[in-house]
């Protein structure tokens, strides 16, 4: 960390010395405040123009879109469990309703309807319900919100361990019923899901301007996740500074003392989960239209651990944690496993490839991230101060303790 | 076996408990007891541990439901009413072991005292609205001289809590209460750990807040020196039954008290 520092200061006296004095004025000029807004100015242009420097249908735009989504994933649930710090494993449910509510709202699924709302082209003509894929997007995360909710609900006087086992289960649920929904239903021969049949020939997202997305071109797709990265991102940073996020602080430290003070426990509990949830069906109604497909087979309970590693690698709590978090796991599992390292160890004469061993990998690079830095890569000041706060307060104590042994031995 | 109840029929109660039993399983907390905190005054809730002071606090701020009984404060019964309401009627209090949010800031922990008097939702926090913005800003001043009254330096505002010393986070626990804007304080064992010349600031410290803030206080202590010193009345529990209510000086004479606290004599 020292060398770190003096490295940065040799690198600002570089810049000082070259950088002429109307310059440097000017920059010293800027207000405080403002720094941190140019800064996220120059990552969203750098965002934006990113995929100019690839090829329109290129691996690596692939896996950057991937990636994306799986931030945005790991951002709602960073709500949940960092915010909040309700240990949800059953969010990959949210991935499933998400991306359901592309297959019902977004393809021909529901053939004996018809409604067609800003929709162009072949999805204009098709029998179904066909709805923009914003108007999509909006419909997941009110899905996802209402299904967090219930979720919620009977979690609500349970602890900790407990919280885990009701979600779990829930996001099993979802996934039991996504692959038998082909025997539930709806009349006029309608069924729930299409089970592991999945529900093809979804609608690719039509904008004006932008036309409809095709697998040729991936740069209105990745534009496309970035808008949603972005919103998410801004509700996150919003919510954790106001009155709600200090709430959910509260609720994770003590519950006691926190509805003591007057916050209202199941309305901020209930909150949590709904705000997290809606971002994951975001990011799930996003992957079902990316994928072509939604496919029961897609919402297995390791996808679960898998968003949650994300969190917890990045930093439980922290939302740049959380970003970084799941962009890393996003090009670990899409790019550099598959595409890089895939051939690795056919060179040292081993007969396998990389990608059947990634889980192995992914278990590895956890264990290896909770030896090296159990706060996770970006820890967020709370949460290093709960993982260090608490060995000080311990020793606090026995410097209490042996100094009230004092006056008591001598009054003996 | 008289049971004193020398009570000022004049003056309104703020709070009252009437007849409330806590049952935990076979275990009877607290039996049977009625309880009346009047406008204005310093009321002390003392007894041996385990008497059942800490149960009725729970119960008065609604963290327990009572199994048999009423409580009610102001003209409302919040028998069932949950604690977050209670607290929004205006009933703040401390905890007998500190309950500060550690990893929070002395400010952030009072700005939490103040939740239940701020309007601020999902979508205003997300859009930020200038109303949002200026009641963010107000608590957070208002957090700032809450601070400062119950005595803490500048420089100790955005500490974490879990930083302060002991006596400090005892003044936050208490800026925390304050904030809500409450007219009853309850306070459970505020000198435990404090020495003599810091329990009488204390002491002095309730005296300003019941005159300047217009509060009235319930106090658990065990430091007799400050429960003889500050209250006006004294209510006193031995295995979760009331042995003795009144006036310090009368409580004082108790038989019953002076035998819950030093045993029976021969």
């Amino acid at each position: 960390m020292r060398e770190l520092r003096a490295l940065l200061r040799e690198w600002r006296d570089a810049l000082h010395r070259r950088v002429p004095r109307p310059v440097l004025r000017l920059i010293a000029r800027v207000p405080a405040g403002w720094w941190r807004r140019i800064l996220a100015g120059a990552f969203i242009v750098v965002g934006i123009v990113l995929p100019f420097l690839f090829s329109e249908s290129s691996g690596f735009m692939n896996a950057t879109i991937i990636a994306v989504a799986y931030a945005v994933m790991s951002l709602g649930l960073n709500v949940v469990v960092g915010f909040a710090g309700l240990l949800d494993l059953g969010y990959v449910a949210f991935y499933a309703l998400g991306a359901y509510s592309l297959g019902w709202f977004g393809s021909d699924f529901f053939f004996k309807a018809h409604l067609h709302v800003f929709v162009h082209g072949v999805a204009a003509q098709e029998v179904g319900i066909h709805l923009n894929f914003i108007l999509i997007l909006i419909a997941a995360a009110i899905i996802c919100a209402v299904a967090g909710m219930l979720i919620g609900l009977p979690t609500l006087r349970l602890r900790g361990d407990y919280i885990a086992i009701v979600t779990l289960a829930f996001g099993e649920i979802i996934g039991v019923v996504a692959v038998n929904g082909t025997q539930i239903h709806l009349g006029s021969g309608m069924t729930l899901t299409a089970g592991n049949l999945g529900i093809s020939a979804v609608d690719s997202p039509w904008f004006p301007g932008l036309g409809t997305f095709n697998v040729l071109n991936l740069r209105p797709w990745y534009w496309l996740i970035l808008g949603i990265l972005l919103v998410v991102l801004f509700v996150n940073v919003r919510l954790r500074d106001s009155r709600l996020g200090r709430a959910w602080v509260a609720l994770r430290e003590d519950e006691v003392a926190a509805v003591s003070m007057g916050i209202p426990l199941v309305r901020t509990k209930l909150l949590a989960y709904s705000i997290g949830a809606a971002m994951g069906g975001m990011s799930g109604a996003f992957f079902g239209a990316y994928y072509t497909t939604v496919n029961a087979g897609q919402f297995a309970f390791g996808f679960s651990i898998f968003i949650l590693a994300m969190v917890i690698i990045g930093g439980l709590g922290s939302i740049w944690g959380a970003l970084v978090g799941g962009m890393l796991l996003g090009y670990i599992n899409n790019y550099i496993i598959p595409d890089v390292l895939n051939s690795l160890p056919s060179k040292f004469g081993l007969n396998f490839q990389l990608t059947q061993v990634e889980f192995g990998i992914f278990g590895f690079l956890l264990v290896l991230v909770m030896l090296v830095r159990p706060q996770g890569l970006l820890p967020e000041r709370r949460r290093r101060m709960e993982m260090t706060g608490a060995i000080g307060a311990e020793d606090a104590q026995l410097v209490e303790a042996s100094s009230a042994v004092g006056p008591a031995g001598r009054s003996s | 076996m008289s049971v004193q109840t020398a009570a000022p029929a004049a003056t309104v109660a703020v709070m009252r408990a009437e007849r409330v039993t806590k049952e935990f399983g076979g275990l009877v907390a607290v039996d049977d007891v009625s309880l009346d905190v009047p406008q204005h005054s310093i009321v002390s809730l003392i007894g041996p541990n385990g008497a059942g002071k800490t149960t009725l606090f729970n119960m008065l701020t609604g963290l327990y439901k009572p199994t048999v009984g009423r409580i009610v404060f102001g003209e409302r019964d919040v028998t069932r009413s949950r604690p977050d309401q209670i607290t929004a009627l205006g009933v703040a209090r401390t905890f007998q072991n500190i309950r500060l949010f550690g990893a929070m800031s002395a400010v952030e922990n009072v700005m939490i005292g103040r939740h239940s008097r701020m309007r601020a939702g999902v979508f205003g926090s997300i859009f930020r609205a200038p109303w949002v913005r200026n009641e963010e800003r107000s608590v957070r001043e208002r957090a700032r001289e809450l601070l400062t009254y119950v005595g803490l330096r500048d420089a100790q505002f955005d500490q974490f809590a879990a930083e302060l010393s002991y006596g400090d986070q005892r003044r936050v626990e208490i800026a925390r209460a304050l904030a809500s804007d409450p007219r009853l304080l309850l306070l459970d064992e505020p000198t435990a750990g404090m020495n003599p010349q810091e329990s009488a600031a204390l002491t002095a410290f309730m005296r300003k807040l019941r005159d300047e803030l217009e509060l009235t206080i319930l106090l658990i202590e065990h430091d007799m020196k400050v429960v003889m010193d500050v209250s006006e009345r004294v209510t006193v529990l031995n295995h979760g039954e009331k042995i003795a209510e009144g006036p310090p000086s009368e409580v004082r004479a108790n038989s019953q008290v002076i035998e819950a606290y030093l045993g029976k004599q021969d």
